[in-house]
């Protein structure tokens, strides 16, 4: 399955990228985290503290157990300060 | 309902205004405007910090504009409005320019004050915005606030 693959703010400082197609096995959201830490150390990094990450598919806020079925877009960012 | 996500400044005056003139039928009119700060927020411990040079805003393009009319929509369905306004700017911004508003219009003044704090609070923790402090130290990323999580709580 190809995803589109978005970071913002310090997520994607840390990852070096805005975005990327990722070709992944992964059905959650939590898989596909797996997936990215396990390729090289600037993912791991951006990736250490699950809690301060939040994520989105297709532009809705979800959890890490959410299915990726049906899912284009994967966004990954620290908590929002708008406002 | 109007909704806009712009890099450009606004005249938070001109647009309060023109959105109370154009509340019809409204007896009530509540705005807010967000301002830079001359200050750091100084990292996750929420004090003080050292004198801002300018912030930088962060946005998710698509989402942002859905994730604010979603908010929108919301208040209207739980307090009585005639109109919801909100405008939020994104890019390099320096202390004392306005950064947001949101303006509510409303038959009685209790649900125009009452949509407003809720937008106020839903837009700080789940609009797609990240804020960076830029200081003669160097730049930082903004931490959100547990307190500004605990406020969703009351609605």
């Amino acid at each position: 399955m190809k995803l589109t693959v978005l970071y913002f703010a310090w997520l994607r400082e840390r990852v070096g990228l805005p975005r990327e197609t990722v070709e992944t096995g992964a059905t959650t959201v939590a898989g596909l985290v797996e997936e990215l830490r396990a390729r090289e150390e600037r993912y791991a990094l951006a990736f250490s503290d699950l809690k301060s990450v939040r994520v989105a598919l297709d532009q809705e806020l979800a959890d890490f157990d959410a299915p990726l079925d049906g899912v284009r877009e994967v966004a990954f960012f620290p908590p929002m300060t708008g406002g | 309902m109007d909704i806009r996500v712009q890099a450009e400044a606004f005249d938070y005056g001109a647009e309060a205004g023109a959105f109370a003139a154009a509340a019809t039928g409204a007896g009530a009119v509540v705005s807010f405007a967000g301002i830079v700060r001359d200050r750091a927020s100084g990292g996750a411990g929420g004090g003080a910090g050292g004198r801002l040079a300018r912030m930088e805003i962060e946005h998710y393009p698509g989402m942002t504009e859905k994730a604010l009319a979603a908010m929108a929509g919301t208040a209207r369905d739980r307090w009585s409005l005639n109109d919801v306004l909100i405008i939020h700017r994104h890019g390099p911004m320096v202390p004392g320019e306005v950064i947001m508003m949101v303006a509510t219009a409303a038959p009685h003044r209790g649900d125009a004050f009452a949509a407003a704090e809720f937008l106020m609070d839903y837009l700080k923790s789940r609009a797609p915005f990240w804020k960076k402090e830029v200081t003669a130290e160097g730049a930082d990323w903004v931490a959100a606030k547990d307190a500004d999580e605990d406020a969703l709580a009351r609605w």
